[in-house]
């Protein structure tokens, strides 16, 4: 039987509140949301926190899913289940509707939230590559108020983001221009399981012209979970199949796959490179779609 | 929710209609605090690593892994076992549904599959083979192959709507 070590725990009944229990009890309290990561973490003894601070009181204040001026704005404790039944993320974002229909599975998606996900940082965490791929920005807040960090800036490493001790995220802001199309691709070794290897593509399209482009990509060492090459090769060009081979090799060449039980490295910088590819001609067609 | 000592705290959750209060530490989760603590066995426990869906309960009527669940996070709320299917007229469809079309053998799987099954048709009364096995996707069964499951959550959907249709 598996159970977490011992630990006294709190919960939050606002976010200044988590912020106030954060730093009263130091850096051995941690913030615990749909918890389908870190209970699990906490069961296995990976983490052995001192105390354990539930924020899913914050579900009504961190939850919604908004258009505030010209962002989509996603609250760190909306669920996946939640993104996956928005209306309005599937009109502007289709590339997270892609990514959630194949995080987890249902049940899981129930519980599992937004924030907790960025946070958690895996390596093969989806939403960090669709969310880097759209440019989106995380909104952080600590006592001395709030600051943004670029989705593709909250990850330092595997499992470590530039959230501080004391601080925790409170939304997203995805920036809504015109002529977007997106799309995400992923292959896993069974349904609901995590990616060997998965590409978010994003493009801008602007008089027949790619005026700009996002490439997320998740299980296989990217820096920052994109690739900025491939982003460099698309910008200012019209898309055809030579720029979206270019692209794919550019993603596959700067990415840093290891072999695990998930596979080899050079079959999932393959997969790198496809996956980009198809992605991308999905994403140029949605933002030509859309357009039309 | 209040707290005695460092490690205790005191849970009071509706349990299929019934308000219960107990003690329980902070680590303890959810499946053995229904289990052990309210002696409510009907929630099984299986692979312990969020992966088999034996253990799925509904809290405030949403499906979730109860082996991955604090029982503190669900101080104040509604949670409904398997025990709690059955209504006064009797057996709910969905457990009509598994008897009629033979939808278990050994039964482990059974009570967390009859809890999604509820919440799946809740939000789409007539889905398809592909939308069943899609929702049902988070709960293995080493016994049945799933096509029965299917049969058996098809009956529920069917009984439910013909009810509705002669009320
Ligand atoms: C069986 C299974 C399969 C899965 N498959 C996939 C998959 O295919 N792809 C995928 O991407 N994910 C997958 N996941 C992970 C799932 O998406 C998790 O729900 C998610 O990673 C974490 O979200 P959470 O709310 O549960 O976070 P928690 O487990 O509660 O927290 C994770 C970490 O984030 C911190 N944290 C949480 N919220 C905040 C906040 N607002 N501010 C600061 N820190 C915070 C916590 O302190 C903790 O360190 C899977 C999980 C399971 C159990
Ligand atoms: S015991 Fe909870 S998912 Fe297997
Ligand atoms: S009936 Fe035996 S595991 Fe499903």
């Amino acid at each position: 039987m598996q159970v977490p070590a011992p630990f006294g725990y709190e919960r939050a009944t606002s976010v200044d509140h988590a912020i106030q229990l954060l730093e009263q009890l130091g850096p051995e309290a941690r913030l615990v949301a749909g918890g389908h990561s870190f209970i699990p973490m906490m069961k296995l003894r990976l983490a052995q926190p001192e105390h354990v601070i539930d924020i899913n009181p914050l579900a009504a204040e961190l939850g919604t899913i908004s258009i505030d001026g010209s962002d989509l704005v996603i609250g760190a404790m909306a669920r996946h289940n939640d993104l996956l039944g928005s209306a309005v993320v599937g009109e502007h974002f289709p590339v997270l509707h892609d990514a959630e229909r194949v995080i987890a599975d249902p049940v899981v998606r129930n519980r599992g939230t937004i924030g907790g996900s960025l946070c958690q940082a895996d390596p093969a965490e989806d939403l960090s590559a669709a969310l880097s791929a759209l440019h989106a920005t995380a909104v952080i807040r600590g006592s001395g108020g709030t600051r943004t960090v670029a989705v593709r800036e909250l990850h330092t490493g595997p499992y470590e983001t530039v959230v501080g001790d004391a601080e925790m995220l409170t939304h997203i802001r995805v920036p809504i221009r015109n002529g977007c199309g997106s799309a995400y691709e992923k292959v896993e070794r069974r349904v609901g399981d995590w990616a060997i290897a998965a590409a978010a593509a994003a493009v801008w399209m602007d008089g027949g012209i790619i005026s700009d482009a996002g490439i997320g990509l998740c299980a296989v060492g990217a820096e920052h979970f994109v690739s900025t090459d491939a982003e460099a090769v698309l910008r200012g060009q019209a898309p055809s199949d030579d720029v979206i081979a270019a692209a794919a090799a550019a993603a596959a060449a700067g990415c840093n796959p290891t072999t695990d039980q998930r596979g080899p490295a050079e079959y999932k910088r393959h997969l790198a490179g496809e996956l980009t590819a198809r992605a991308l001609r999905r994403a140029i067609a949605r933002a030509q779609g859309a357009a039309a | 929710m209040s707290h005695d000592h460092h490690n205790s705290v005191s849970v009071t959750v509706t349990v299929n209609g019934e308000q219960r209060t107990a003690e329980a530490e902070g680590r303890t989760l959810l499946v053995h605090f229904l289990r052990d603590t309210l002696g409510l066995t009907g929630t099984h426990w299986g692979c312990d690593t969020s992966n088999c869906g034996v253990c799925v309960v509904a809290v405030d009527g949403v499906p979730m892994k109860s082996c991955t669940v604090l029982a503190a996070m669900v101080d104040g709320c509604e949670v409904t076992t398997v025990e709690g299917l059955e209504g006064p007229d009797g057996l709910h469809p969905i457990q009509e549904g598994f008897i009629e079309c033979h939808g278990l053998q050994c039964g482990y799987c059974t009570p967390g599959m009859m809890i999604t099954a509820k919440w799946l048709l809740e939000q789409n009364p007539d889905p398809s083979e592909h939308e069943i096995r899609d929702g049902l996707s988070g709960q293995l069964c080493r016994c049945t192959g799933y096509h029965n499951i299917v049969e058996a959550v098809r009956f529920a959907a069917d009984k439910l709507n013909n009810k509705e249709v002669s009320a």
